[in-house]
């Protein structure tokens, strides 16, 4: 293999003049967490409503979970992103279409991948708290209705707050998936991690240190929020439950 | 959805959106699932193995794969294949390999990590009286996994292993990025080249919809059929 090395690249310049390599691809890092933390606060809001509506007595509500879950998951992330991108500002009345067309890079990327991957993970988050909430001991419902509280009033005060010490384990790896998929936002135009490093390998030539580079720095992420993740489990452990049902293929 | 709304560009590409990109995605999806288990299944057993080098290889080699992207480990592939293949035969020059068998190893590679995972908790879900069992009757290695505890893992993980093939039949859009003419890169050229994008788009989510839904309640019946009640 005579590939040219160079892991010097990283120290030269950009031909954006914004500084280094290195640098370029950090604030890419930059835009990735700026990408993931903002969706990851619609997907959690939107999740934790649409997990909690699936699991009330309510028919039709429970029917609109339903139909909300298996849209958004049958379609592939990338139809979605082109869907908020390209095909929601024409739909919508045409002034504030045009608004959102003419705003300033990368906002005008960076806003619908923003909702694109929020209501994405929103489904995985539904799924997650609908789990929580239906590993609960029927008798904690039951007692809260004995005890003379409303249907809000039992999930406000009997459900949701054992709910919540129960998803947040599971919870963590969804927000892994979130760091991951923001890498889609590449093909809207958003310059994240991955999007650099494929920039940078279309300015320099240098393929394999571009990508290296990005590996490493998701490897690093995800080791971030592994830590976390067993610092939380273990502060938010329900005392006399078995450790929150564990992943897809972890321990 | 006004008016305006163009059906026409729509059936006027149904013959290049199906024969040229659903093709390529389904073939790929088929491709990618077949290598994917088979690579997944020789990974669990690595995982499983007592030998020492070969549980930390392949449980580097999963967690790695699912750490990064996918679509980072497109570019990955698609950029190192071609040296692996130069490597491969000798050849001083990196080797051109096609869209089709980049992608192809691509996804088979980085699915072969998730089916791993699965497979490792099909075998772990079989008894290990049956393991045994198989060596007392003086099978080997082999023979206890192939004929005892492989058939009945596959067995009990068909549904989980078909519904990874919906994520991945889904993922394979993601071959967009390297500008692959897939079901997504077809409907994208009309698109761009029509200005249609809004029904284009609206048409690919709608197919994507109802394959993958249409597929996920089959699972779903055959889940509830193949089930052994204990």
């Amino acid at each position: 293999m005579n590939y040219p090395w160079n892991w010097k690249i990283f120290f030269a310049a950009e031909p954006g003049g914004t500084g280094t390599y290195l640098q370029y691809l950090i604030v890419g890092l930059g835009w990735t967490i700026a990408t993931a933390l903002a969706a990851w606060v619609i997907a959690l809001v939107v999740g934790a409503v649409i997990g909690t509506v699936r699991t009330t007595p309510l028919r039709w509500a429970v029917r609109l979970g339903d139909a909300y879950v298996e849209i958004f998951r049958n379609v592939p992330l990338i139809v979605q992103m082109f869907l908020w991108f390209f095909v929601m500002p024409e739909l919508v009345p045409t002034g504030i279409g045009d608004a959102i067309k003419q705003m300033p890079p990368p906002w005008g990327s960076y806003i619908p991948a923003v909702l694109c991957l929020g209501i994405y993970t929103s489904v995985r988050v539904a799924e997650q708290v609908r789990a929580g909430i239906g590993s609960l001991p029927r008798g904690q419902s039951m007692a809260g209705t004995a005890l003379g509280l409303t249907l809000p009033q039992t999930y406000r005060y009997v459900i949701l707050p054992m709910a919540v010490r129960i998803v947040l384990p599971p919870l963590t790896s969804e927000f892994m998936n979130i760091v991951k998929n923001s890498s889609v936002a590449l093909t809207i135009g958003l310059l994240e991690l991955t999007g650099r490093a494929r920039a940078m390998q279309e300015f320099s030539f240098q393929v394999f240190e571009a990508f290296a580079a990005a590996t490493l720095i998701y490897l690093l992420a995800n080791l971030v929020v592994v830590f976390g993740m067993r610092a939380l489990e273990a502060k938010v452990r329900v005392p006399g439950f078995i450790g929150a049902a564990p992943g897809a293929g972890g321990h | 959805m006004g008016p305006g709304f163009d059906f026409d560009v729509i059936q006027r590409s149904l013959p290049y959106l199906f024969r040229d990109g659903m093709t390529f995605t389904l073939t790929l999806t088929f491709m990618a699932m077949v290598g994917g288990i088979f690579f997944g299944t020789l990974l669990a057993m690595m995982r499983l193995s007592s030998i020492q080098p070969l549980p930390l290889v392949a449980g580097g080699y999963v967690n790695l794969m699912r750490s990064v992207p996918l679509v980072l480990v497109i570019f990955w592939f698609y950029f190192l294949v071609p040296y692996i293949g130069a490597w491969l035969i000798g050849a001083n020059e990196p080797v051109k390999v096609g869209a089709f068998l980049s992608t192809v190893i691509t996804f088979t590679m980085f699915e072969a990590a998730y089916y791993c995972e699965i497979m490792r908790a099909g075998i772990q879900s079989i008894a290990r009286g049956q393991v045994w069992a198989g060596y007392a009757l003086g099978l080997n290695y082999w023979q206890t996994m192939g004929r005892i505890v492989l058939p009945q893992a596959f067995r009990n993980m068909i549904p989980v292993l078909l519904t990874q093939t919906i994520i991945l039949f889904q993922d394979t859009s993601l071959v967009y990025v390297i500008s692959v003419t897939d079901f997504l890169g077809a409907a994208s050229k009309v698109a761009n080249r029509d200005y249609r994008l809004v029904e284009m788009y609206t048409f690919v989510a709608v197919v994507y919809f109802i394959v993958s839904f249409g597929l996920s309640v089959l699972v779903r019946r055959l889940q509830e059929r193949i089930a052994i009640i204990r």
